[in-house]
């Protein structure tokens, strides 16, 4: 009897050991596979840059640098200069991010300061559905209802006022295309908007209220304490939430094609059609045949991604010092 | 110092301005998504009807429908996530659980946050040199591919962030009665982080089923009815996109017609991501 009593448990024990190791092991197979899983979200952005160098290599090796500072885009004599892509790309952004940083932080204080708390909720959450919406659903509304309302009402509108104005009358230069330059800014801006209502608003919630309620109590008005509290308070996440919006535009791609105009040169007016990088290559990519084509677009998209990569890290480390200061 | 009433009425008049200006903006952005989806309403209910979703995309000039489209962003965007998720939570779960505080979780995170925004073209791209070309063709896979590109960051994201959400305390008692460190992570931790990391799946999808620009030289894009994964694919943005380019009336009412229904999925999606978000955080 004792010698059974023996067994059993020996029998446990063993059986205990086994799951025991199989425990362990799981846990160190499990362990691995996560670190794997991370290791991973780095080598697809190494195999992104890598495939994309590799891709652009040869229409970089034939042109050089002169690839992005000559206006020539001749697919026909496969010869390729890129810099009214690269133009359109900027003065898109800019415009977009003009229009947009003060209607983003207009909403962003009205959400903090002004809106009965009521209504916080539904207008934040309604301004974000727009960033929700897909890009080709802003193309399509951008083309066949922005851009002819623009063609009729203020385009011809801006062509007139400023006719005899000295260097903006060659900026806002007839006829009025509808789509064109400005219209894709303005489709941008919208798109933008609510990225920097978001950041905006969040920095301006980590504002501590003691500091708004003093200038309050020292008789400041509302449009003060903004100005003279919250907004000095909330420089850097505020100028990182531009740059994150920015990145965004810059290469913002479906929306743009639809309404951009989609002409391969440049043009100091901002009526006129023009195209971006990211129209370019959406625009040509299929059906660009011979090597050289087809490797000039993709050292468009390298130059794209490398542009985005620098000022979305640089919004990146602007919010994170900013996290660093609020002590999250 | 004399009280100057002047200066008084001035500073109060910049107030009202200023107040004015914001009250303005806030109204304009709720203006511009109502016009967007009005007119989405008006045009896309025009062609909405049994045969957009019974018929395939018909040559210019005729009627037809969006069944083969549809189908495919289906297709793709099941394979898409099916294939981004994991990777996502796996990667998710090395940041919040294991490497807490190592080197690698903070660069992950910082190149994760740049791949969230980067241009979805780019990712078009890359997907094209390394499947499309070396293979020698368009295909669904590549589609469904670049899709789980986009749908990683995303996952990876908001797996991090409810995780680190768990309090700790939860996985200290969990430890503390023995459990080994995979037991505590998916019955407790992964539980606990639940809603928040279905909010997290369904953004992504909310964010890859009307992604058009790195489908247009994965998948590119189909007339006809296809399930075959390793030949081109319909999908209802590409569809949009070529059908508004164009200049037949039948095409472009279907276009609109796409573009109701892929918004109002989207919206669908982000909504009820949200409603499940918000049961968590009451």
């Amino acid at each position: 009897m004792d010698s059974t009593a023996a067994q059993s448990t020996v029998a446990s024990r063993d059986a205990r050991a086994q799951a025991l190791s199989w425990l362990r092991r799981s846990d160190t197979i499990f362990r691995l596979v996560t670190h794997g899983a991370a290791l991973l979200v780095l080598g697809l952005l190494g195999a992104v840059v890598l495939s994309l160098i590799g891709g652009a290599m040869p229409a970089l090796r034939t042109f050089g640098l002169a690839f992005f500072t000559v206006d020539d885009w001749n697919p026909v004599a496969d010869t390729f200069g890129s810099i009214a892509p690269i133009y359109g790309t900027l003065v898109t952004s800019i415009i977009a991010m003009l229009i947009a940083v003060p209607i983003g932080f207009g909403i962003a204080i009205f959400l903090t300061e002004l809106c009965p708390p009521v209504l916080r909720r539904p207008v934040g959450i309604a301004v974000e559905l727009l960033a929700g919406i897909p890009s080709i659903i802003y193309g399509i509304w951008g083309l066949f209802v922005l851009a002819p309302w623009l063609q009729t009402t203020v385009q011809p509108a801006l062509i007139y006022v400023f006719s005899g104005v000295p260097i903006l009358s060659s900026l806002f230069a007839g006829p009025p295309f509808g789509i064109g330059v400005l219209t894709a800014a303005i489709i941008l801006s919208i798109m933008v908007l609510p990225f920097i209502t978001a950041v905006s608003r969040d920095v301006f919630e980590t504002v501590p209220p003691m500091l708004k309620e003093s200038a309050y109590g020292l008789g400041c008005t509302r449009w003060e304490v903004v100005w003279n509290i919250v907004i000095p308070f909330t420089r850097v996440g505020v100028i990182g939430g531009v740059m994150l919006a920015l990145g965004r535009a810059l290469g913002e791609t479906m929306a743009v094609t639809f309404v951009v105009g989609n002409a391969q040169r440049l043009s100091v007016s901002i009526l006129q059609p023009g195209t971006t990088i990211s129209a370019t290559i959406a625009n040509e990519f299929a059906e660009a045949t011979g090597g050289l084509y087809q490797s000039a677009l993709i050292a468009l998209g390298l130059l794209l991604f490398v542009l985005t990569f620098v000022v979305l890290a640089l919004a990146r480390l602007l919010l994170a010092r900013l996290d660093v200061k609020a002590g999250k | 110092m004399a009280f100057d009433s002047k200066r008084y009425a001035r500073r109060h008049r910049v107030d009202g301005v200023v107040t004015g200006l914001c009250l303005f903006s806030a109204l304009s952005g709720l203006f511009v998504l109502g016009l967007i989806l009005g007119t989405l309403l008006w045009n896309g209910l025009a062609g909405l009807g049994l045969a957009v979703f019974t018929e395939m995309t018909p040559p210019p000039g005729s009627k037809g429908g969006l069944l083969n489209a549809i189908a495919g962003s289906l297709i793709m965007t099941i394979l898409g996530v099916a294939v981004g998720t994991p990777i996502g939570i796996l990667a998710g779960t090395y940041m919040a659980e294991y490497g807490r505080h190592s080197k690698l979780t903070s660069v992950v995170r910082f190149i994760n946050d740049i791949l969230l925004s980067a241009p979805s073209i780019v990712i078009g791209l890359f997907v094209y040199t390394i499947m499309v070309a070396p293979f020698g063709g368009y295909s669904a896979l590549a589609g469904a591919f670049s899709l789980a590109v986009i749908v990683i960051p995303i996952v990876v994201r908001t797996t991090e962030d409810m995780l680190l959400l768990v309090p700790n305390t939860l996985r200290e008692a969990a430890s503390a009665l023995g459990m080994p460190r995979v037991k505590v992570i998916s019955s407790i931790s992964y539980r606990a982080a639940r809603s928040g990391m279905i909010t997290g799946v369904l953004l992504a999808i909310a964010r890859v089923s009307g992604e058009t620009a790195p489908l247009l030289f994965t998948a590119l894009g189909n007339q006809f009815w296809s399930t075959d994964l390793t030949a081109p694919m319909a999908s209802l943005p590409v569809v949009i996109f070529k059908f508004a380019l164009s200049p037949y009336a039948d095409w472009r009412q279907l276009a609109w017609t796409g573009a109701l229904l892929i918004t109002f999925a989207v919206l669908a999606l982000s909504i009820s991501a949200r409603v499940i978000g918000q049961k968590r955080q009451s």
